[in-house]
């Protein structure tokens, strides 16, 4: 009798159901285990990370960290890991500033305007991705005019099937101690910061608009201020130049990473306009229609009242569409551009290495997911609007 | 006044404590329902009054003291749990109808697939619960056509399908919009003549004083007072029941 | 007093006015018009211009059949026409039976059957008739469904369910069936190969999601860690390499003597087990707006968890994230555009290989545009006629 009300008593019950619960996963374990061991022993491949100090043996087509062949597969890895950040760093930027404008676009006054963003909306938004990217690459990068006959934009931007080339600023020996100013001109505007912070607790008044000027204006006297009083100037322009069958100097951009920073820019632009402009109309007509007849001007009804409220409806799936950019920045193995992915394949192709290699790369997408939802987490529940 | 099994204890229950985390809610309780008998139970919102029978049907769970519902205990051995429950039905404060189901298909739900009664018996006796409260013709109506006194007579019925033995109210018409509240009342008191236990959690004073047996004061987790409705409004003992039903039926 | 109706002023009312208020209100608004129109005459003209004159859209007609089902048996495409005159059957006949919910859907299916005849008529294929074959069906079985008795709704509903796996057994072929043979899913290509993943990733998908999600909200916390694991892992890598890990991992983990699983069951296990994360969160977001109360009224009335789970809960919870399922759905039809890069042939690499054909050198925007229409346009479809069919059942609005 003891033991059948035993077995009847619920948080047994649900003890003994966890219990079975993990049984089967590691009965499941267990079996996958066992016939991983044995395929990999039959095919001769080894286990293990050693393969991560080999040399790669293979070149890769653009990096922001140096590599040579020679290099280990783990150096390999990290350049595909680091052209995949640089890659989605921009892109996050870039597209920002796009899905503003198309969303802004959207709620213009301007039928046509807002027609227009709503086709653009429209049509990126419902064909895949991947279409979108080899649109770019092989129907518009590629077809270019070769570098002889090169489409030349103001400012030194040349347009080529060989990529897009743009002038540098390359430091002397005197960038060193300009850098210096440059630190500067970072705290000052945090010091800016702090003193609006102070000026408006004390005197509980908005900051005026031209005040803003500040921040853009001080650092930039900062800067030059170091600039000038160097014996030499910090920066030198490197202007790209035609010299033979190629450019020389200045910055190049692949038609790779060109085409995929496009098409993730325009793409992922199309869902942030949505987001944007979602957010933007979330703010009731009555919260307009109250701040302007307290005697607010459009534009500060703009800043005070609707842009802080649309913020809170658009930051977190604003986030969601970062998070998004990065991980279809691995769509780069379709064009060639060595992104982590794309690596991650050859490494595995070379080395037979698959589990470890794949375990390195979902690691590190999964690094980049949970760090963006920790922001957005803290973001939130630091904006949340306190309810009763 | 229905007949009253004085042998028969129906529910017990003895020293009865809860927490909710470290909020003592309920502290030590000790109450004793008889066969037959119409409790209200009455008391300032935060008394531990709706806590106290949702602990009998084991919606809340109690961390000590013993509840005994027709002689079985209420512990964490689920057969009692399910037996016990069977025999207890609820009404709640917002009723709780599944929305998705007609009215026929909510009272009909629980004797179909808890009691595998067949679905033709389970029909009839559907209809006939709802003549019962009063309102046949909104069998194949959804919940969300009914008025509020509609879709609570329903919630009765529903819980009737299940032919308990003890039926738990907490709170039934303080949901409702004033004129419906009577509709339901009167089903209650209808219900009370048959002989059924039932536990009130209720303002309503008046239905108290039609068909109460017993009722009980609660007041920060512990029965202050209790007695015949007589004995209350005429004569209460405690401070404490005198302010509150001052502030009650003064308005 | 007689009220005094007067015309409102000439400039305020007609077409001019329109211009006026919608596109030259204010300077910067005319300035943005011009240009406006300037970049559309610049960027449309040429590209007309090409698709109607230039354009070699003969790579499209040679090679229809090739982009439609890949490498599928020529002779055994009367399974796939049976699949698409089924489909015409039943979309005709819930429109009958459901006129309002359904009729988003059958408009599709109407525009699509005559959208596709034209094509065939003007690319000089004979499968216009196959297609106004359909579009017939349709019509028919709509005349029928209107004079249906109410239950036929139930039969009509079952038919639906049983449909999808009908198609794929059509499909696929089965070996012990005499006039289904088995088609290997490597021959399986282009529309028809994008067009099987997402129904079989669809409806497997939810399922497992709904577990997931329920496991998500479970009081036993292994449980409970195991589906939150699942789920932030998926959610947190891109689909091509779920994809490939799925591809490369599959014929390791099983033992010996199991034969490897072609390539495109691996995709679609791919897609299963990477959809049924997003749909475990639409479901969660489901649940939890269903109110305490529904649980605890359950409760009271003595049944069990499993079955207010399935009686009460997820009936309703599902009801309240249909929009959310439903975009789950679309989207996975765009995503089966990467099983390129797994290696099938779906659309966009069929029409890579097509375009290797020396015959059709240099066509790669007509190639492209083609592949880029089916998908835009098969996507705007799905999602006009789910918007109509939430609109009707009044779902996603409370």
């Amino acid at each position: 009798m003891q033991i059948s009300a035993f077995l009847r008593n619920i948080r047994v019950l649900q003890v003994l159901a966890q219990i079975l619960f993990v049984l089967l996963l590691a009965l499941a374990a267990g079996f996958f285990y066992a016939n991983v061991t044995t395929n990999l022993a039959r095919q001769g491949l080894a286990v293990g990370y050693d393969f991560i100090t080999n040399p790669a043996s293979f070149d890769i087509g653009e990096s922001y960290i140096s590599y040579e062949p020679s290099d280990s597969y783990g150096r390999a890895l990290l350049v595909g890991l680091v052209n995949t950040l640089v890659l989605s760093a921009l892109g996050i930027l870039l597209t920002t500033i796009v899905g503003i404008i198309a969303g802004i676009a959207r709620l213009s006054s301007n039928w046509l305007i807002s027609r227009l963003a709503a086709a653009y909306v429209g049509v990126i938004r419902n064909t895949p991705l991947i279409i979108q990217l080899m649109f770019w690459y092989f129907g518009i990068v590629l077809q270019l005019p070769s570098v002889r006959e090169a489409m030349a934009l103001p400012g030194s931007i040349f347009l080529t099937q060989r990529g897009v080339y743009l002038p540098k600023l390359d430091p002397t020996p005197t960038f060193d101690s300009w850098r210096i100013f440059i630190w500067i001109a970072l705290v000052s505007i945090a010091l800016i910061w702090f003193s609006f912070r102070l000026i408006q607790y004390r005197t509980e008044l908005p900051v005026p608009l031209w005040a803003y000027l500040a921040y853009i204006v001080v650092p930039i006297l900062i800067l030059w201020v170091g600039f000038v009083i160097q014996p030499e100037a910090p920066l030198t322009e490197n202007l790209p130049a035609l010299t033979g069958l190629n450019f020389r100097g200045g910055l190049r951009l692949t038609p790779e990473f060109t085409a995929l920073l496009f098409g993730l820019v325009l793409y992922t632009g199309a869902f942030i306009a949505e987001i944007v402009r979602a957010g933007i109309q979330a703010v009731s007509r009555g919260q307009v229609e109250a701040a302007l007849s307290l005697g607010l001007t459009r534009a500060q009804a703009l800043r005070l009242i609707i842009f802080p409220q649309a913020l809170r409806v658009i930051i977190p799936p604003l986030t969601s569409q970062y998070l998004n950019l990065a991980k279809n920045s691995s769509l780069a193995i379709a064009i060639g551009y060595p992104d982590l992915f794309s690596i991650a394949g050859t490494v595995i192709n070379q080395t037979g290495a698959t589990i470890e290699v794949i375990v390195i790369m979902m690691l590190s997408y999964l690094s980049m997911s949970l760090f963006t939802s920790l922001l957005m987490n803290i973001y939130n529940s630091r904006m949340r609007l306190v309810e009763r | 006044m229905s007949e009253i099994d004085q042998s028969q204890e129906i529910i017990i229950a003895r020293d009865v404590h809860k927490w909710f985390d470290s909020f003592h809610v309920l502290k030590g309780i000790n109450l004793e329902v008889k066969k037959g008998e119409v409790i209200v139970i009455f008391g300032p919102s935060g008394s531990g009054k709706s806590t106290f029978i949702r602990c009998i049907n084991r919606l809340e769970e109690h961390q000590k003291g013993q509840i005994i519902v027709d002689g079985l205990e209420l512990t964490n051995d689920i057969r009692n749990i399910e037996a016990i429950r069977s025999e207890v039905g609820m009404v709640f404060q917002q009723f709780n109808l599944f929305p998705h189901l007609t009215v026929l298909q909510n009272i009909m739900l629980a004797p179909t697939w808890v009691r595998r009664v067949s679905k033709e018996q389970s029909q009839e006796t559907a209809m006939q619960l709802l003549k019962r409260v009063g309102i046949p013709e909104q069998a194949n109506k959804y919940p969300g056509q009914l008025s509020g006194g509609q879709q609570q007579r329903v919630a009765i019925a529903r819980a009737l399908a299940m032919q308990p033995k003890i039926m738990l109210f907490d709170e039934p018409t303080s949901a409702l919009d004033p004129e419906m509240i009577k509709e339901v009342l009167d089903v209650m008191i209808q219900l009370a003549k048959t002989g059924m236990t039932m536990l009130v959690v209720t303002h309503e004073m008046g239905f108290a004083r039609a068909v109460a047996n017993r009722m009980f004061f609660f007041d920060e987790g512990q029965v202050v007072e209790s007695g015949t409705p007589e004995e209350i409004f005429k004569n209460p003992q405690e401070d404490r029941t005198k302010l509150f039903l001052s502030q009650i039926l003064s308005h | 007093m007689t009220a005094i109706e007067m015309q409102p002023p000439r400039l305020s009312v007609g077409p001019f006015a329109w211009l006026r208020k919608n596109l030259f209100s204010t300077w910067y608004n005319v300035l943005l018009t011009i240009l406006a129109l300037a970049l559309l005459y610049a960027l449309l003209r040429p590209a007309l211009q090409w698709a109607l004159t230039e354009a070699r859209w003969g790579v499209i007609a040679a090679n229809l059949t090739l982009f439609m089902v890949g490498q599928y048996p020529r002779d055994q495409l009367w399974r796939v026409w049976l699949s698409i005159y089924l489909l015409s059957v039943l979309l005709g006949l819930s429109w009958g039976i459901w006129k309002h919910a359904a009729r988003g859907f059958a408009l599709i299916g109407l525009g699509a059957g005559f959208a596709f005849a034209l094509i065939g008529l003007l690319l000089n294929s004979n499968v216009w008739i196959n297609w106004l074959v359909a579009v017939a069906l349709l019509f028919g079985f709509y005349a029928l469904g209107r004079i249906l008795p109410k239950r036929a709704r139930s039969i009509t509903s079952l038919a639906w369910l049983l449909y999808f796996p009908l198609v794929i057994l059509l499909i696929a072929g089965a070996r012990f069936i005499p006039f289904l043979s088995p088609v290997p899913t490597n021959l399986w290509g282009g529309l028809l190969l994008t067009l099987m993943i997402t129904i079989i990733g669809n409806v497997l998908s939810l399922p497992l999601g709904i577990l997931l999600a329920l496991g998500r909200r479970s009081k036993l916390p292994v449980v409970r860690y195991f589906s939150i694991g699942y789920i932030e892992l998926i959610r947190g890598v891109p689909l091509v390499t779920v994809l490939f890990m799925v591809s490369l991992l599959v014929p390791l983990f099983l033992p010996l003597g199991m034969p490897t699983p072609e390539a495109v069951i691996r995709a679609i296990i791919g897609f299963i087990l990477f959809e049924a994360a997003y749909q475990a969160e639409n479901v969660r977001g489901g649940l939890q707006a269903v109110p305490r109360g529904q649980y605890e009224a359950a409760q009271a009335l003595g049944l069990s968890g499993p079955l207010t789970t399935a009686l009460i809960i997820l009936p309703q919870a599902l009801r309240a994230v249909i929009p959310a399922i439903f975009n789950s759905f679309i989207s996975l039809f765009k995503d089966t555009s990467l099983v390129s890069i797994v290696g099938l042939f779906e659309i966009l690499r069929i029409g890579r290989s097509v375009l290797a054909q020396s015959e059709w050198l240099g066509t790669h925007r007509e190639v492209f545009l083609f592949a880029f229409l089916i998908y835009w346009g098969f996507n705007m479809a799905f999602t006009y006629g789910s918007r109509r069919m939430e609109e009707a059942m009044g779902v996603g609005r409370r």
